[in-house]
């Protein structure tokens, strides 16, 4: 990789003095580079033999997850345990929800167990803010309903800043179903905070009302969107939360707005493309752009422990004790 | 409120200031009362002589007005009594000035049919401080499919039929609904609402629920709901009341059908006239409320309509909820907040605000009502019956959820600072409240 000209964050040492990380609202440009910073040298970490460091050593972390994730569960015990604390995972299906316990009486029973972290995914917007106010540890938002995805926001700008340098110089589009994503919201509030020009592409009943409020660009014609942008970010269409018809079937979708090489040559030459994943083949990605060249997906991946890594390791700064 | 207890001694409020929209009065005077009725009310009436062995109330400058009318409470008695009962809600109601309160039907089991019309007039007469008075479900079993029966139901004391939060879909329903309903003079209240429109929403559509990631209820599920109801009012000719507008699209729906000389009238929450979308914050379960708070030009909007009288009746959407419906993420939680002990303050701010006069809010809060309900209540003439309040529309005082009377204490207005508290709230000329200091 060729040496970049990347702003960091002006004093390594500047304090990220947030007892939680809820969402990227809240954050200060500064307070990103910050937790980009530190997660610059998780991969660095991560990339040795000898992966462990020990800031969270004899801390407990719990992942609470109400909504079944493999990859965002597995990608923050990892970084967990590399951190040297011991992590437990719950996965509180519905069950419990159907024996009548609220949110805050779960979240009041792990209070007792004296967690010093919390990682939450819930299905419901606000969900984790709620339980971040009834409970005495630090919480860490994975994923509340359609509001936020703080981490994942964070992997994307990490990887972004690897290839491209300074975010604020870029294009980006964000495309599908931006009705249903927290994770476009996330994205869309941290590109801005650092300055870069961001799109949203999609079929308007997967827009939210007054997402132009937002400070993005919107475009419902995917080449049109598409052109002279320098990173794609896709979206999984999530059919899963749909309550009746927002697109009339798959195969319109993808003809529409699905990621094939033929739309992905209005961007530039060197556009990079992104998805946050599971990924729907075939329905907004061609798998030949999913595994090509210029598909960052499996980055992604490696990027997303190494920054919730690094946000760990700034929270337990700021834990009791520290 | 038990009127077969013993006559009431008479009493004088005098040294106040009369507020009567009844007869477009606001000036310094007297009111008397004899045998829970007015005798006098108004300049005149200081020089008349008092009433031997009366109470008499030096008022020190402090408004007097017909009591407030509430007509849309939700209780919660028969069937959530954990919530709220005749005797809790008639304590808040009459702390905060409410004389009477207009009951919702759904409750468990739902008010569709005579016997239980019976029980929450026998129930509350034993048990409640205010008067209470029930309406009735428009359909069997709030499902929206038959009505109910509309002759029996007002003989045994049900002052208007409504399926409460629940929308009727079915315009045929309706339709048959408001012809019947005109052979009676019953009035149909209607809470304008499309469900598929509604969908999964939990607050207005717009920014602020595009930045929270909660799904928004649009506007347009209660415009054309409305304007749907008021073309069925105009081919039916019957009596129709949309329980609450929140939004300045139907403010304009209402006014044009006023215009075309319909019997259509409306109503608004005070949480609708002093709230907006953005007070919701970090999820805030208790702005949750159906209709949805709007932005703060449907707000400004609302205010104007209450000003000019386009919108007659301010209500406080009384509805209880405790720990198990309100201690959720937004999206599960239930809707409603309290509000009878706040629904006087909270409306004043109008007043202070130079928003409205204090004629047009005591026509909201209890003229209008009782002109909409056929009551003989709501004014101060000579022969109504004394439900009256004394208010000080001056008097700080900051809301304090663990101090409100109701059983539940899901009030929007914790912390909230209002001017203007009832000193004396006087039911057929009984006082059932007396302000003793905080």
């Amino acid at each position: 990789m060729t040496k970049l000209n990347i702003p960091v964050a002006a004093s390594p040492a500047a304090v990220f003095a947030h007892r939680h990380l809820l969402g990227i609202e809240g954050l200060l440009p500064e307070e990103i580079l910050v937790l980009l910073d530190l997660a610059e040298e998780a991969v660095e970490v991560s990339r040795q033999v000898e992966k462990k460091k020990s800031v969270l050593r004899g801390r407990t972390q719990i992942n609470l997850f109400f909504e079944a994730s493999t990859r965002t569960q597995s990608s923050f015990e990892l970084a967990g345990k590399r951190l040297g604390a011991d992590v437990m995972n719950m996965s509180v299906g519905s069950s419990s929800v159907k024996k009548g316990e609220t949110l805050i009486d779960t979240a009041m029973t792990l209070n007792a167990m004296n967690p010093d972290i919390l990682v939450v995914r819930h299905h419901a917007a606000g969900a984790v803010q709620l339980l971040a106010q009834k409970v005495g540890c630090s919480v860490i938002n994975a994923g509340d309903g359609a509001h936020e995805h703080p981490t994942q926001a964070l992997l994307d700008a990490l990887t972004i800043r690897r290839h491209k340098g300074d975010i604020g110089q870029l294009k980006v589009a964000i495309c599908g179903d931006i009705l249903h994503s927290r994770v476009a919201r996330s994205n869309i509030l941290l590109l801005n905070a650092l300055g870069a020009q961001v799109r949203c592409i999609g079929p308007s009943t997967l827009l939210p009302k007054a997402l132009d409020r937002l400070g993005v660009t919107i475009f419902t014609d995917m080449r049109e969107g598409l052109k002279d942008v320098d990173i794609v970010m896709m979206l999984r269409l999530q059919r899963e939360r749909m309550d009746g018809s927002f697109v009339p079937s798959v195969r319109e979708y993808f003809h529409f707005f699905g990621l094939d090489a033929e739309k992905l040559a209005f961007a530039k030459p060197d556009a990079l493309v992104m998805h946050p994943g599971p990924m729907n083949r075939g329905v907004e990605i061609d798998s030949a752009i999913a595994d090509g060249p210029q598909s960052l997906i499996r980055e992604q991946v490696e990027m997303g422990v190494a920054v919730r890594m690094a946000v760990l390791e700034a929270l337990a700064q700021n834990l009791p004790n520290a | 409120m038990d009127r077969l207890a013993e006559p009431a001694r008479p009493l004088v409020l005098e040294n106040a200031r009369i507020v009567d929209p009844a007869q477009k009065l606001d000036a310094r005077g007297s009111v008397i009362v004899v045998d829970g009725r007015i005798v006098a009310a108004g300049p005149g009436a200081a020089a008349q002589s008092k009433p031997e062995g009366a109470e008499i109330v030096d008022c020190r400058g402090a408004v007097v007005m017909p009591g407030l009318i509430d007509m849309r409470v939700f209780v919660g008695e028969p069937g959530g009594e954990h919530r709220e009962t005749f005797a809790s809600a008639g304590q808040a109601a009459a702390a905060g000035g409410v004389t009477t309160i207009v009951t919702m039907p759904d409750t468990d089991p739902v008010i569709d049919d005579v016997a239980l019309v019976d029980f929450i007039a026998r129930r509350a007469r034993d048990t409640a401080k205010v008067r209470v008075l029930p309406m009735a479900a428009l359909t069997k079993g709030l499902e929206g499919r038959e009505m109910t029966e509309f002759g029996l139901l007002k003989g045994a004391g049900a002052v208007g039929f409504t399926d409460g939060r629940h929308s009727i879909t079915n315009a045929l329903v309706l339709r048959r609904a408001l012809t019947y309903a005109r052979d009676f003079g019953a009035l149909i209240m209607h809470h304008p609402a499309d469900p598929d429109l509604t969908g999964s929403g939990v607050m207005n559509e717009g920014e602020t629920a595009t930045r929270l990631g909660l799904s928004g209820i649009p506007k347009e599920a209660e415009i054309i709901m409305l304007e749907r109801d008021v073309r069925l009012a105009a081919l039916t000719r019957g009596r129709y009341h949309a329980a609450q507008i929140s939004c300045a699209e139907s403010l304009a729906v209402i006014r044009r059908a006023k215009k075309d000389g319909l019997a259509v009238s409306c109503g608004v929450s005070v949480t609708h006239l002093t709230l907006n979308e953005r007070d919701i914050g970090p999820y805030r379960t208790f702005f949750r409320l159906s209709p949805p708070l709007r932005s703060e030009d449907d707000r400004q909007a609302m205010m104007e309509g209450v000003a000019d009288g386009s919108i007659d009746v301010i209500v406080s959407s009384h509805d209880p909820q405790d720990v198990d419906t309100k201690r959720h993420p937004f999206a599960e939680a239930a809707d409603g907040a309290v509000g009878l002990e706040t629904l006087l303050a909270a409306s004043l701010r109008l007043v202070h605000n130079g928003d409205a006069d204090l004629l047009a809010l005591a026509r909201a809060l209890s003229t209008r009502p009782a002109e909409l309900l056929g009551l003989d209540t709501g004014r101060l003439t000579a022969g109504a019956p004394a439900d009256l309040i004394v208010v000080d529309i001056g008097m700080p005082w900051i809301c304090d959820a663990d101090r409100l009377h109701s059983r539940s204490k899901n009030t929007p207005f914790e912390g909230a600072r209002f001017e203007g508290r009832v000193l004396r709230t006087i039911v057929a000329g009984r006082t059932v409240y007396a302000y003793a200091g905080d």
